[in-house]
């Protein structure tokens, strides 16, 4: 009897030490995929191994892009975009100033906000990084093989570049909306006469698909309010185009209130296949425009070309090619979630998050469940499109984000949250502080068919206290939280340059396999290169005189330059002969009023220079190539 | 037939091919003549030494901390090449600092000697296969080691000549004592770099199509004096 007990009692232990083993394993396993587990070891990338992904975040008012590793949130470069880099010679070296020439002239700064991945079939392909320019409307693209930027393209008929550049699924056209609405053609008009004289343009750029090149293929003329994001449909909703607005209202002063007094504003729903179609049938009208369409050509030498004219649809003569949603309230964010059907308006006074269904879009638009029209544009009835509201989700509600795994994720700009809720069941489940008042959020690939998930960014416009003190002006921050469990997890806060409005981000080995190493020296088509040090001279022009320099570990030639007068102008055309990966030559002249430069292997940069007066100026080399270059030098002779 | 003791390996080699391999049904073997089997496998071994122009016979490679991504040169039938695009450029480059010459490849006559070589040697090995003279196969061997021993110290003298004959004048490293001879196979430290000789894919080839064709040359060997014992099979 006594040993039956006894046995009950040890198999009874048994059980519970087997049990608190499984439970023991249970949480174990929970803590490596979002619970409690340690932060740091999970954004430790450690040396010379690489992260998993690349994250592309605009600099906002750098007019650069960051390039990040994640996790470990890493700075891997600054690119040059919009604006003039002293540091290599963008914007000021001979073969790139034409990159900002604008129908303004020479504009070497800009904002950008909103880096877009080309797509293939809905899915970052790792091809180019699309960029706009907010200011001076512009659409830049930068090639992922060298991370530099090959293109820029002028807007015209637009007033502000921020609904801007989102993508088609198949890199078919970038969509770019205008902030500011205008007078089209530009007038000199009353300010007040706004409801009557301004315009909005949507406008379609044709990528090629191939080559990457971008030509402005048509606008359409919307009504004059300010369009905010977009976003196009994908999957059943694919040949639809999304984009948000404010300031239905029309005001044009005081915006801070007169903008802010419709319950509802508007998402533009735009049929772009059929716009298309509309073009190709000749329904769009050429009129005058002008503007600039920059690119490197095959010598790796920015062109600029002035371009005269530019397609626009009118909504009134095409039926069908446009619609209003009624969104509340001054939306911003206009997000498509990865199956294509829900569309996402975060509407930034709004109390709730409206969730626009696209199929009841297509069905009232049969239907034709209407709430009167602006300018021939129909306005679809609210209650007819809804799909859901999330309720009670904070406040300020921005921008929206997908994990693929049905939930998605939106950014509270007042509340200073990240909130995850659930699509079809439109209820939050979970929500995390961001530090602080986050602007955008990130989830890579986050906006595509499939987005590749794992971590949201939170894209903060305040930091304050989270870093060392820098006086009144402080970093920009982002916060990098772990998405793989049932909570959101904190596990990093980085620095960025600039201000990172958006960012997206892709797996690196989409990218990494073709980063280009150095520039083959046979396939330099510089018109002023040299392939041998054998062919380096100067030659005189009348008062030009052109240095034809190269450079190779560890001297210049010529390096002991004589015979330019005062009053020449000078061109170095400084060719690198080093064909070996990570060596660039640098180029500086003392004195020079522009720039310095960097020339990458196998590559030709032009620097241009004007001597003051006589004397003999020293230069060198300013990247640090091998054991000898503090002996990497040369002097200049200028006689009067 | 009965296993008989002490077999040879000769007789276990035959018997492993017994219906096609062994000429014996169809014509007479003097002792100089080898199988069909035999022929047929020098006549490859010999076509196989066609893939010494299409990969490299020879790899020397650099190792440095700085060049994560390899270093190194190909020396193939007909050209010297860097094993990445541009190494040899890299390599002439590096050199610079040491007084070492610029390697030229289109001035290293062999390169357009060793093409001719190696065809002569397949000549010869397909006529052997032809013929079918155990003793040929020998001359075959022979001339093969003739020719690699050859190279080999032609390989040497060109590395003694770049590592030696350096221009001490304009050399901006110089190390008193130090000269910069690639090894001949195997590895050696040359200032911060350890460079690695070794046969590439195409030497192995001909490493390989020599040590078939000697196992072929022993495995035919036979007796002299020794008529063939083989009795016709009972069916």
């Amino acid at each position: 009897m006594t040993r039956s007990i006894a046995k009950t009692i040890l198999i009874g232990a048994a059980s519970l030490i087997i049990a608190a083993l499984l439970g023991g394993c249970g949480n174990g396993s929970k803590e490596g995929v979002g619970g409690t587990g340690d932060a740091a070891s999970r954004v430790y990338v450690a040396p010379g191994t690489h992260d998993e992904f690349y994250a592309f975040m605009s600099g906002g008012f750098t007019g650069q892009v960051g390039v990040y590793g994640l996790p470990s949130g890493r700075l891997l470069r600054q690119v040059p975009v919009f604006s003039q880099n002293a540091e290599n010679g963008y914007g000021y070296s001979e073969e790139t100033k034409n990159m900002f020439m604008t129908s303004f002239g020479f504009v070497p700064w800009d904002d950008a906000h909103h880096p877009q991945l080309s797509q293939t079939d809905g899915v970052p392909d790792g091809r180019w990084l699309f960029i706009n320019g907010n200011n001076t409307p512009r659409v830049a693209r930068l090639d992922l093989e060298t991370f530099e930027t090959t293109e820029i393209i002028e807007l015209p008929h637009s007033g502000g570049n921020h609904a801007s550049p989102f993508l088609t699924p198949n890199t078919e056209y970038v969509l770019a909306g205008t902030r500011f609405s205008v007078p089209i053609p530009q007038q000199d008009v009353a300010i007040n006469t706004y409801k009557d004289n301004f315009k909005g343009t949507l406008s379609f750029i044709k990528v090629d698909s191939a080559t990457g090149s971008m030509s402005l293929s048509f606008q359409i003329l919307v009504p004059g309010f300010n369009y905010d994001l977009s976003h196009a449909g994908k999957g059943p909703s694919y040949g639809w185009a999304f984009f948000s607005t404010y300031n239905t209202e029309q005001a044009n002063t005081l915006l801070e209130v007169n903008a802010s007094r419709n319950d509802k504003d508007y998402m533009a729903a735009v049929n772009w296949k059929l716009a298309e179609k509309y073009v190709a049938d000749g329904k769009a009208k050429a009129i005058p425009a002008s503007y600039r369409h920059n690119y490197l050509d095959d010598a790796r030498i920015a062109q600029s070309e002035v371009i005269k004219t530019v397609k626009v649809l009118d909504p009134r003569e095409c039926p069908g090619m446009i619609y209003y949603i009624p969104t509340p309230k001054s939306p911003h964010g206009a997000d498509v979630d990865p199956t294509g059907e829900y569309i996402v308006g975060g509407g930034k006074l709004a109390t709730v998050i409206p969730v626009h269904s696209f199929s009841k879009m297509l069905k009232a638009i049969e239907n034709k469940e209407f709430d009167g029209e602006v300018d021939g544009i129909p306005v679809l009835k609210y209650e007819s499109v809804l799909a859901g509201e999330v309720q009670n989700p904070g406040l300020g509600p921005l921008h929206t984000e997908f994990d693929g795994k049905g939930y998605a994720y939106t950014s509270m700009f007042i509340s200073s949250e990240i909130v995850k809720w659930k699509l079809g069941t439109w209820e939050v489940v979970d929500r995390v502080p961001t530090y602080y008042s986050i602007g955008h959020l990130m989830i890579p690939g986050g906006d595509s068919k499939a987005p590749f998930g794992k971590y949201v960014i939170a894209l903060n416009k305040i930091t304050k206290d989270r870093y060392l003190p820098t006086g009144p002006e402080l970093t920009h921050s982002a916060q990098l939280y772990d998405i793989t469990g049932d909570k959101m997890q904190l596990l990093l806060d980085f620095p960025t340059i600039g201000e990172p409005h958006y960012a997206q981000a892709l797996p690196a080995d989409l990218v990494k396999p073709n980063s280009v190493r150095y520039f083959p020296i046979a396939e330099n088509k510089n018109p002023h290169a040299i392939t041998a040090e054998n062919q380096a001279r100067v030659e005189r022009d009348g008062r030009l005189v052109r240095v034809y320099m190269s450079t190779i570990r560890t001297h210049f030639a010529p390096d002991n330059i004589e015979g330019i007068r005062v009053g020449d102008s000078v061109l170095f055309h400084v060719t690198n002969l080093e064909q070996d990966w990570d060596v660039p030559h640098g180029f500086a002249v003392m004195g020079a009023n522009n720039a310095e430069l960097l020339v990458m292997p196998g590559e030709t940069r032009t620097l241009a220079w004007k001597p003051q007066s006589a004397g003999v100026f020293p230069f060198y080399c300013t990247d640090f190539c091998s054991a000898l270059h503090q002996e990497m030098q040369g002097y200049i002779r200028v006689s009067k | 037939m009965e296993p008989v003791a002490g077999m040879t390996l000769r007789n276990s080699y035959q018997r492993a091919t017994p219906d096609h391999g062994v000429a014996r049904d169809t014509q007479p073997r003097t002792a100089d003549s080898m199988s069909r089997t035999s022929r047929i496998i020098v006549l490859i071994a010999a076509l196989l030494l066609s893939l010494t122009y299409y990969l490299p016979l020879w790899e020397i490679s650099l190792e440095a901390p700085q060049y994560p991504e390899g270093l190194g040169l190909e020396i193939w039938i007909n050209q010297m090449q860097g094993q990445n695009p541009g190494d040899l450029n890299k390599i002439n480059n590096l050199n610079h600092y040491i007084g070492m010459k610029t390697i030229h490849p289109e001035s290293i006559k062999e390169l357009s000697i060793m093409p001719w070589i190696m065809r002569g040697l397949m000549l010869c090995g397909i006529i052997v296969a032809w013929i079918g003279k155990r003793r040929l196969l020998l001359v075959w061997l022979v001339l093969f080691v003739v020719m690699a021993v050859a190279g080999l110290v032609d390989f040497y003298l060109w590395g003694y000549d770049y590592g030696h004959n350096l221009d001490m004048e304009n050399a901006i490293i110089k190390v008193p004592g130090m000269t910069y001879q690639p090894p001949l196979i195997g590895s050696k430290q040359l200032l911060n770099f350890t460079a690695y000789s070794w046969p590439g894919p195409a030497g192995w080839v001909a490493v390989g199509v020599f040590m078939i064709s000697a196992l072929i040359y022993y495995l035919e060997r036979r007796p002299p004096m020794q008529p063939s014992r083989e009795v016709p099979r009972v069916h």
